[in-house]
């Protein structure tokens, strides 16, 4: 059977390692990556663990189709409970780490305790060492990958880290690797730090074992044909994400000053087709660079351009890899500001320092509006003249937090919610987040399907958990029919309209559904019905899984694994305290959604506000399609459908 | 009309999409350690370059082989490996200007790019033509249209990189 893969269990406490096989039942359960950890985090935390302490568990993982011959199964996923949200904690990251912990032997890493003193883990052709990281220690993200690659003498050592952020416990700190792939959201580079873990280094050189290698190749290249051939992949290829930025703020669609507005004005040095050719002017005409095994190949190479505010912070000529949408909504529109020297400068400090870009950038523009209300005062900033549109006061914010040198920036270090119960004044009621966490720098009031899914997303306000992003295209309703009512039937109501609410709770469920599975499977969702409506779901993935593993799903079968491996989040967060109504920890907006229209945009979307009598009733919907009660909780026959009724079941 | 393996580094994203399919169609399974080309890269500054067997005429490993395992293919042109003959001295992979020439260490076997018969697999998936499979005397004519379409531009665009902010 081609699928021998293994789990190792690394207890840093003691320093006892284990290894042992996956079960096949296991992952004809959960498949792999994100839903396997999600059985792993339900199954090894407490309820009501410290996030930063030894009782916290930290997985690591690859999905069922890394390093196989499947488009771009580059993706590594990172869980344990969340030190921002307190609930589930997950984050994704492309580029090579997981592929090379493949080759290295393991599929999943089960990392429990912590280390006395700063440690990193040495993972080599089946074999783990707890090695000492003192001298990692401090050293910024890319500075602690090519150290380890000095230290032990190999220039293809791949290695997952924590920046200077996760050192000091920022709570949205990220996992880094390469230059700038992160896992970014919900704060894992943070419980690394809290475990004195530095770093996972790995280097392999064994056989992944392909079930049917030519029917695999072949299936491949006709699978790349189907991603690379929508549109919206060669524009990726193209512009990367900020092309994303671009169209939604066109419409209106970018939140802008902390929710204030609704686009960014006077943007055109950071629009797209600007950052593109600066990329080209400073990296050459070959601008674009790829994750492992990918053909979109979305992300640009620059160089920091040679401007006053670089000179100041010293990083004129630095190279790095993006900027993102999230870097242009944390570093243009949420703060206000419109110059592209500032976008590169943010976009490479948070990529050295390992902290989120999106979770940063809101949060110091929160404070901007606080500031400008008159809740923050300039003796709590320091003297930081903390105003919209002010590029030096955003970069200089963006040092104290990941730092935590000042009063201010090691009380936004805290995240949102942790900040504004020290703040007080009424700070919370200008935050925009979810579960604790900042929403994605777009604008969901013209658009309640993607309203609905930022409220019930498992990780906190997030996009890349259950949006159906394609309902912005006004899709025929044929087309819509038969994306979304396979592989389960459905014949209720779908619209094609964007301001509807009809409907949208299935797709929210369905996509729910599909970015689980593309999860589970680790491979990149620009590879499926995420951007694109053309791209590989439940129906083509069959065929790559059997090819490439032998495991033999319909798929019925991978949408039951999603749907299972979805409620055992659902599970997790219930236990650490979800309450639907709770503004803290619920499936809840903040009060802007339904209360402050949108200022600026398309016809369509200036004055649009969420209506909170027919959002409710979506969220009673999305629960019914989940099989869960009024209150979001999964009912017994569910669980029982699922095969959850006996969990916590620690086979594994 | 043989054709060669024409690579441009400059083109590369670095995926190694190239190095998966070479080891999944020689070797079965997934192993870049297997593969036949290699991307070689500085990641701090974005340098990505594809190195493989270059088909020497006056091949390194071909004239130090001591029992002469090194044959030309008649069709491909490509230097390739009598394993019947070969005693795995590795004398090739030392020779070998670009290390292009490899040793399996579980297998005990050397190997190297072989141009899958004529339909390279790395050329095949790789999207940007880094890796790309041309008649051998188009290669450098190639090049030079690409080398005046360069210079033609730079005299309209002006040489100067300045940002302007």
């Amino acid at each position: 059977m081609a699928l021998d893969r293994k789990i190792a269990y690394i207890d840093l406490s003691t320093g006892k390692i284990e290894i042992k096989p996956i079960p096949l039942e296991v992952r004809k359960k959960f498949l792999g990556s994100r839903g396997l950890d999600a059985y792993l985090l339900y199954n090894h935390t407490e309820k009501g663990c410290d996030p930063l302490g030894p009782g916290n568990t930290l997985l690591i993982s690859g999905g069922l189709l890394v390093a196989t011959c499947a488009s771009a199964t580059a993706r590594t996923h990172v869980m344990a409970k969340s030190p921002l949200t307190n609930m589930v904690g997950s984050t994704n990251m492309g580029g090579f780490f997981a592929p090379e912990l493949a080759w290295a032997g393991f599929h999943h890493l089960v990392i429990k305790g912590k280390a006395e003193k700063p440690v990193y883990l040495w993972i080599h052709n089946g074999e783990i060492e707890i090695r000492d990281a003192s001298h990692l220690w401090g050293k910024t993200t890319t500075e602690t990958q090519w150290s380890i690659r000095e230290e032990l003498g190999d220039e293809e050592i791949k290695s997952a880290v924590t920046g200077p952020a996760g050192e000091k416990l920022v709570r949205f700190a990220n996992v880094m690797t390469g230059i700038k792939n992160s896992g970014g959201r919900t704060g894992m580079g943070c419980v690394m730090g809290s475990k004195n873990l530095k770093a996972v280094a790995a280097r392999g050189t064994m056989d992944i074992k392909i079930a049917h290698p030519i029917d695999a190749l072949e299936y491949n290249k006709q699978f790349i044909d189907q991603i690379t051939s929508a549109k919206v992949n060669q524009t990726q290829g193209a512009l990367g994400t900020p092309f994303i930025w671009g169209a939604t703020n066109c419409w209106g669609g970018v939140r802008t000053r902390n929710f204030q507005y609704n686009q960014l004005e006077y943007a055109d040095e950071v629009e797209p087709e600007s950052i593109d050719e600066w990329s080209k002017k400073s990296c050459g005409e070959y601008n674009m660079t790829a994750c492992f095994g990918c053909q979109v190949h979305c992300r640009a190479k620059y160089k920091i351009p040679d401007t006053p505010l670089a000179q100041k912070f010293g990083l004129v000529g630095k190279y790095d890899e993006g900027p993102e949408y999230t870097s242009q909504g944390a570093f243009c529109s949420e703060p206000g500001c419109t110059k592209l020297d500032t976008l590169l400068i943010g976009n490479h400090l948070v990529d050295q320092y390992g902290v989120d870009n999106l979770e940063i950038g809101s949060i110091i523009s929160w404070a901007m509006e606080l500031y400008e209300e008159g809740i923050l005062t300039s003796k709590d900033t320091g003297g930081i003249d903390l105003r919209f549109g002010n590029d030096e006061a955003l970069i200089e914010m963006v040092h104290h937090i990941c730092r935590r040198d000042t009063w201010l920036g090691d009380v936004l270090a805290e995240g949102g919610i942790g900040a504004s119960d020290k703040i007080g004044k009424g700070s919370f009621n200008y935050l925009v987040q979810v579960k604790g966490m900042n929403n994605l720098h777009s604008d969901e009031r013209a658009t309640p399907a993607l309203a609905l899914n930022v409220a019930t997303a498992s990780r906190g306000s997030d996009h890349l958990r259950s949006r159906p992003a394609i309902d912005l295209y006004h899709l025929p309703q044929d087309v819509l029919r038969r994306i979304y009512s396979s592989p389960v039937p459905y014949d209720g109501p779908l619209s094609s309209d964007q301001r509807e609410y009809i409907g949208k709770p299935w797709q929210v469920f369905w996509q729910e559904n599909c970015y689980m599975a593309v999860d589970c499977l680790g491979i990149c969702k620009y590879h499926t019905v995420f951007l694109g409506a053309t791209l590989p779901n439940f129906e083509d993935w069959p065929k790559v899984i059997y090819y490439n593993t032998g495991l033999e799903m319909t798929p019925k079968e991978i949408w039951d694994v999603a749907e299972r491996c979805n409620n055992l989040e659902r599970l997790f967060n219930l236990r650490e305290g979800l309450s639907r109504d709770d503004p803290r920890k619920g499936d809840t907006l903040s009060h802007r959604y339904f209360d402050e229209p949108c200022r600026r945009g398309a016809l369509d979307v200036i004055g649009a506000t969420i209506d909170r009598k027919k959002f409710k009733k979506m969220i009673d919907e999305f629960y019914e399609h989940h099989g869960w009660d009024k209150n979001g909780i999964p009912t017994p026959e569910t669980l029982k459908r699922l095969g959850l009724d006996k969990e916590p079941s620690h086979i594994l | 009309m043989e054709k060669v393996l024409m690579i441009d580094y400059q083109k590369c994203t670095g995926c190694r999409l190239c190095e998966l399919v070479c080891s999944v169609k020689h070797d079965m399974v997934s192993n870049p350690a297997r593969s036949r080309i290699r991307v070689i890269k500085w990641e701090s500054e974005g340098l990505y370059v594809p190195v493989s067997c270059q088909q020497c005429e006056d091949a390194p490993c071909m004239n130090i082989c001591p029992v002469k395992a090194i044959f030309r293919d008649k069709d491909t042109g490509a230097a390739m490996v009598n394993y019947s003959i070969c005693i795995g001295c590795r004398s090739c992979v030392a020779v070998c200007p670009f290390g292009a020439m490899s040793f399996n260490p579980l297998e005990k076997k050397i190997f190297k790019c072989d141009l899958c018969n004529g339909d390279p697999q790395c050329v095949r998936f790789c999207s940007v033509k880094a890796v790309d499979y041309v008649d051998a005397t188009k290669e450098s004519l190639i090049k030079k249209r690409e080398a005046a379409l360069k210079i033609s531009q730079a005299g309209k665009l002006g040489a100067a990189i300045q940002y302007e902010g």
